[in-house]
């Protein structure tokens, strides 16, 4: 990659001799980061507009630093016996217990700590949500950017294929894979990220390509001798993946839900997630008396609603970053 | 011409992935663990021949490629087999009876939360940037992304177990139908043909009024006056054919669910119709209208949001059809007996041919549907043609 960004003999030259020196002697990748990093602040700058993403952001950030202090907590502050989210048992008092001293957020029927096991969660849902939707993303990018490039069979195979797995109804489908093979979490992520890799998200970023395709730069670059993979991979690609990210925030969401709604119908195979606490709660018997046992379900419910809000929140105020058209005059 | 051959290319690849689905489903059947004959299996009593013979008349000691095949061959006569986990009955009469319970449910909450959606994207794409705006994003997209089956069970806790204003769960009273004449799918027929003969009549007047609906106030009331007198008719109706009470009893159990379908739902269409119309307060008709000093309300409401329309009609039809599937959670919540919780049961409890023919079913519905919504969007912008691509130039 030292590559410079002048002619070639320039390369040659080193030492004795005059030297060709158009005065630019910053390799060229060191220019591309440039340029990238300032269109991302650019972008930056119109992303800070919208007030609804920067208070997503904010709510992510919280998570984030939430979701790191449970392994200075489990090692450093708390008893690994009476605090562990999955096999601790706190012996001294009765469970489920409301909020007291010891424990800020209560215990659960079977006496573990409710806030230890909302922290532990909170990663995994990060890695949850994360894999899931970088998996869909860019799976979906390539497929979509092959389909709209090649046009003809490919287009046509994987726009069937999409609506096959659009036709699958998506809980039923979930129940049945998961009735088949232990679905932890990491299988978990990647099967849903390969469901809406080839689902929906392949449809819209095809959409996009397609309006790619047809400039003349692509034209330009063919005639210029490029292969069809440098074409998709240098041209058309850069070109749809802010659509891609802001899906990708979008996915995020898809992927937490999904999770909580099967962990909560008990179909799942998790030791621990938020959807799974408030399984926990439901079989027990303790969700007939809302009110009286709230800590049961009140935090991991919440923390499920507002951890999918932020994403989603991010994901409209990338809109207005990718569409122009619903910026600001 | 075009317009032919475009539809017939498109039935046939219909057809085509309906094939390839009906395989997929059937093979993902297969693939699923143990089956019917494995039941009782700590029973001593149930010895190893009987097993057999069940299976036998079952026809599951086949190879797996000739069930297949029988399985496509009765799918095309209308056969989609027996149920296992409810013995004799006809996979197909089960989910007949389930069909106008989801519809019925579905179709009535889409259409509130698409009205309300509307009405509130208009009001807030108005006013971007000002608080109204910011306040109903956050509020909707919360309600959007909330732990659906959480949220159920606060509402039926809230209004049917402790404020007792609504019932608990059901879609009917048992206590009270066990004296009708009627079965519930009797009545349940009726209320949707007359809610459809009402909506017929409502449009028929406001259709046939609307040139007088624009310039004067008597004819908007006649209008109005002439629904209310429809409405009212079509109560005394049901009253007079006794049935009435029946009815009230099916909408006072649909309530809670639709008002919670709603509350999850109108944020999509919302944001959808926000968005949408952010792009046409821009055009110049708008900007035209404006100048012609047009009352505000008036160019938001002819002008801007008419065009805003179209991507939203078309989610509209999308959400319907993927609401006859994406129902099972509200339909296992509020335990209302449609298809999403017949499939679910299926799916959980091995019942093959029930699971098989509730997932084609709905796979039939979604792909008809994503078919009207491409002619529907076709037919409705004109720029689009029909070859699927982008106008040249």
């Amino acid at each position: 990659m030292n590559e410079l960004a002048t002619s070639p003999n320039a390369r040659q030259s080193n030492g004795e001799g005059p030297r060709f020196d158009p005065g630019i002697t910053e390799p060229i990748w060191k220019i591309r980061w440039k340029m990238n990093m300032r269109s991302l602040a650019q972008n930056w700058e119109v992303f800070k507009e919208s007030r609804v993403g920067m208070f997503g952001l904010m709510i992510i950030i919280a998570f984030g630093i939430f979701g790191l202090l449970w392994p200075i907590m489990i090692n450093f502050v708390w008893d690994p016996l009476v605090y562990h989210p999955v096999v601790g048992f706190d012996p001294i008092m009765m469970h489920p217990s409301p909020p007291v001293a010891g424990h800020l957020l209560g215990t659960d029927p079977i006496g573990r700590d409710i806030l230890a096991q909302l922290m532990f969660s909170t990663g995994r849902e990060f890695l949850l949500g994360v894999l899931s939707a970088v998996i869909s993303v860019v799976v979906g990018t390539f497929i979509g950017a092959m389909a709209a490039y090649y046009g003809g069979f490919t287009d046509t195979l994987f726009m069937r294929l999409a609506d096959i797995v659009m036709l699958f109804p998506f809980v039923p489908l979930l129940v049945v894979i998961g009735s088949m093979m232990r679905l932890d979490i990491f299988s978990f992520a990647v099967i849903l990220g390969f469901l809406e890799a080839f689902g929906g998200i392949t449809v819209i970023l095809k959409a996009q390509a397609l309006q790619v395709k047809v400039r003349p730069y692509i034209d330009a670059a063919r005639v210029a001798g490029g292969s069809d993979l440098h074409i998709i991979r240098a041209h058309i690609i850069p070109n749809v993946l802010p659509l891609s990210f802001l899906y990708m925030m979008f996915n995020v969401t898809a992927a937490i839900v999904s999770e909580a709604t099967l962990s909560f119908f008990g179909v799942l195979n998790i030791d621990m997630s938020w959807g799974m606490m408030i399984h926990t709660a439901e079989t027990a018997g303790y969700l007939f008396d809302f009110g009286k046992y709230w800590w049961l379900w009140a935090p991991s419910g919440f923390f499920i609603t507002l951890f999918c809000a932020a994403f989603y929140m991010v994901g409209r105020g990338l809109d207005e970053v990718v569409n122009p058209r619903l910026r600001k005059r | 011409m075009i317009m032919r051959r475009y539809m017939l290319g498109r039935v046939g690849q219909l057809v085509l992935t309906l094939l390839i689905y009906m395989t997929l489903v059937y093979f993902l059947m297969q693939a699923m663990p143990g089956d019917i004959s494995q039941m009782y299996l700590a029973n001593p009593r149930i010895p190893q021949a009987a097993r057999e013979e069940l299976k036998k008349q079952l026809g599951l000691d086949r190879s797996p490629f000739l069930q297949y095949i029988s399985y496509i061959k009765n799918f095309f006569t209308g056969n989609l087999g027996v149920s296992f986990s409810q013995y004799p009955k006809p996979v197909w009469d089960i989910l007949i009876e389930r069909l106008p319970r989801t519809i019925v449910l579905f179709v009535t909450a889409n259409c509130l939360s698409f009205y309300v959606g509307f009405v509130l994207g208009r009001i807030i794409a108005w006013q971007r940037g000002a608080t109204v705006d910011h306040i109903a994003t956050v509020v909707g997209i919360t309600f959007w992304t909330a732990f659906y089956p959480l949220l159920s069970l606060i509402l039926i806790w809230l209004f049917a177990y402790t404020l007792h204003w609504l019932p608990l769960n059901q879609f009917i009273e048992p206590a009270l139908w066990t004296r009708a004449p009627f079965t519930s799918n009797t009545v349940f027929g009726y209320m949707v043909l007359g809610i459809a003969l009402i909506a017929l009549a409502v449009f028929f007047i406001f259709w046939t009024l609307r040139r007088g609906l624009r310039r004067t106030r008597r004819s908007a009331a006649l209008a109005w006056g002439m629904t209310a007198g429809v409405i009212c008719l079509a109560i005394w109706i049901a009253h007079a054919t006794g049935t009435l009470i029946y009815i009230w009893d099916i909408i006072r159990h649909m309530m809670l669910p639709v008002c919670t379908l709603t509350l999850i739902n109108f944020a999509g269409t919302m944001l959808l119709m926000r968005d949408s119309m952010l792009e046409t307060v821009q055009e110049d008709y708008v900007m035209a209208a404006r100048a012609k000093g047009l009352p505000d309300n008036v160019v938001r409401d002819r002008y801007a949001a008419r065009n805003a329309l179209l991507p939203t009609v078309t989610s509209l039809v999308l959400s319907l059809a993927s609401s006859m599937s994406g129902g099972l959670v509200t339909e296992t919540m509020f335990s209302w007996p449609g298809l999403g919780q017949v499939l679910f049961r299926a799916a959980l409890g091995n019942d093959y041919p029930l699971a098989t023919g509730a997932l084609v079913f709905t796979g039939v519905f979604l792909l008809v549907a994503h078919f009207v919504a491409d002619l529907l969007y076709a037919a409705l912008d004109p720029r689009i043609s029909y070859t699927g691509q982008p106008a040249e130039g």
